[in-house]
């Protein structure tokens, strides 16, 4: 019984893996290898697609865009949903709360198409500034969530004892919840970076050439690249890299922000 | 009272941005639902009624079939998902030696780039190419033509939906079946309860809250999907329009053919729709739950 599970485990463990490993190896073949289904895990690695990813015009500068627009969006978001977050958990605000979270219910493409054409009257599409506003309305909800509950995970009676010794109830806020809510807001702020470096649909319509983010440079580069499977698989994991560094560092806390709120009905 | 001030204060900035965002904009799809407006984005537009939600649902050919695919994908991809996740957390529910590479190695497709995912499901799947075939012909399978076929398309990308999303399910699973105490496991078994009778009658209906929610996640999400069809089929989900679902059609309405009125109205329809899901999904938990 106990060989079986492990077994099983085992199985899907390789299941969720491997797809992300021929990637990688992928990335490390050259053209007619990658196309070469009997080439397996084993092969003389090159160079040569990460070469042509970084010469690529657009990969790297689409890079440091989708860094300005991720952390501008989540030190914002960050900003004005944590204490939102806090009065919703310690004032029971939940019926003002849960109107921010209908952001996550309506489909963003309803959205999208008034944004777009009330951005182009304004002529803002193509700009930072429309990038980050409409991550931000992903980011907002998203931290809102995850923070609510580790608000009302924290125990009350800290911030009592502080009222008690004379601090006002914003003072308890930004002098001991805080400061103990730090390891969640660091972890719904990755996930809302990550949200915003994944995202594709708001950036293929609202960004210009100059702005693109990465997922539409890469979406850009297949058809560019016609079916230059390497060098597509070495922008994949260029993009893929920093996501799976997180993951391994912070898998304790990423599975506790990526879950919250879901056990309490 | 100053606390009634401050909690108001430190809500409404997150309030008053999320309701901009969304108030604003839903009111001027729903005005654009009822005009002409084609074209240029300041182009002049005439109120013509209701005539775009006629047009959509007299629409057999791009309308109905989106429809349909739509719910095709998420009730195949959730349903699915649910089966293999719960399998799965109770797989991993005691832990074992590894368990935290296991739920790494489970986190990663859900935080990878979905453009990224679907660009390398394409190379895997390649018909002729592709390391799928070269498997599945080691073991006698017929090559078969996954994303290139019109047939097979939209079942391959609920294959990908599948493997993307099954670990959140696992997740979201396991923090609920960590929550449950096992008392009541133990008193089934001193009874005399089998495997399955402790897990069906049992820690199933104590998950109940927590599958609901996770349900209802994964429904809203599975119907919104966009990212990876976009990526692996293009505009319109392919030639024959074989994996276009309401998203990708309303994407493709406003942003390619510019019909920016009848890609309202299918908005507004597709918003109520997911709305509806939702409404229903939450009522019969607090049904069962009751």
């Amino acid at each position: 019984m106990k060989t079986l599970r492990g077994v099983a485990i085992t199985v899907v463990a390789l299941f969720f893996s491997l797809p992300i490993v021929w990637m990688f190896a992928a990335a490390f073949k050259t053209n007619v290898q990658v196309t070469d289904p009997s080439v397996g895990l084993i092969f003389e690695p090159t160079l040569d697609n990460f070469r042509a990813v970084l010469a690529d015009e657009r990969i790297l500068p689409s890079m440091v865009n989708s860094l300005i627009v991720g952390v501008t969006s989540t030190v914002l978001s960050a900003i004005i949903a944590v204490p939102a977050a806090w009065a919703v958990g310690r004032f029971r605000m939940h019926r003002a709360g849960s109107l921010v979270l209908v952001a996550r219910i309506v489909p963003a493409i309803s959205l999208l198409v008034p944004w777009y054409y009330l951005f182009a009257q304004a002529g803002l599409v193509g700009s930072y500034t429309v990038l980050i506003l409409s991550h931000m309305f992903v980011s907002v909800p998203l931290i809102l969530w995850i923070m609510i509950g580790f608000f009302e995970g924290l125990p009350i009676e800290l911030e009592e004892a502080a009222r008690v010794d004379g601090l006002s109830a914003f003072g308890a806020f930004r002098r001991i919840a805080l400061p103990l809510a730090a390891p969640g807001t660091a972890t719904a702020s990755v996930l809302a970076f990550v949200a915003s470096w994944n995202n594709f649909m708001f950036a293929l319509i609202l960004s210009d050439e100059h702005t693109m983010t990465v997922p539409v440079a890469l979406f850009s580069f297949i058809s560019y690249a016609g079916t230059d499977w390497g060098g597509l698989m070495a922008a994949s994991t260029v993009m893929t890299i920093p996501v799976v560094a997180v993951a391994v560092l912070a898998q304790k806390h990423l599975v506790a922000g990526l879950t919250a709120g879901a056990t309490k009905g | 009272m100053a606390n009634r001030h401050l909690k108001w204060l430190m809500l409404s900035p997150a309030l008053l941005f999320v309701g901009a965002m969304i108030i604003f904009p839903l009111l001027f799809t729903l005005n654009l639902s009822a005009t002409d407006a084609f074209g240029a984005v300041n182009a002049g537009a005439d109120h013509i009624g209701l005539r775009n939600f006629a047009d959509a649902f007299g629409d057999h050919r791009r309308f109905w079939p989106a429809v349909w695919r739509t719910i095709g994908f998420t009730v195949s991809a959730v349903l699915l998902e649910t089966i293999f996740g719960l399998a799965l957390a109770m797989l991993m529910r005691r832990a074992f030696r590894g368990i935290r590479w296991v739920r790494t190695i489970l986190i990663i497709p859900l935080l990878a780039t979905p453009v990224a995912i679907g660009i390398l499901w394409l190379l895997i799947l390649d018909p002729t190419t592709g390391i799928a075939n070269h498997l599945l012909g080691a073991l006698g399978v017929p090559p078969q033509e996954f994303l290139g076929s019109v047939r097979a398309s939209l079942p391959t990308l609920v294959l990908i939906d599948v493997w993307q999303w099954t670990p959140m399910m696992t997740l979201l699973l396991l923090a609920g079946l960590s929550t449950l105490s096992e008392e009541p496991e133990e008193a089934a078994s001193m009874d005399g309860a089998n495997a399955w009778q402790r897990f069906r009658y049992v820690v199933l209906p104590m998950l109940g809250p927590t599958l609901t929610t996770a349900l209802v996640l994964r429904a809203v999400d599975g119907l919104k999907t966009f990212d990876i069809i976009y990526a692996t089929k293009g505009a319109g989900g392919g030639s024959s329009f074989e994996a276009e679902t309401l998203n990708v059609y309303a994407y493709g309405l406003t942003f390619d053919y510019q019909e920016y009125g009848l890609a309202a109205a299918v908005l507004v329809l597709f918003t109520l729709f997911i709305i509806g899901v939702v409404l229903v999904l939450r009522r019969r938990s607090a049904r069962s739950a009751a």
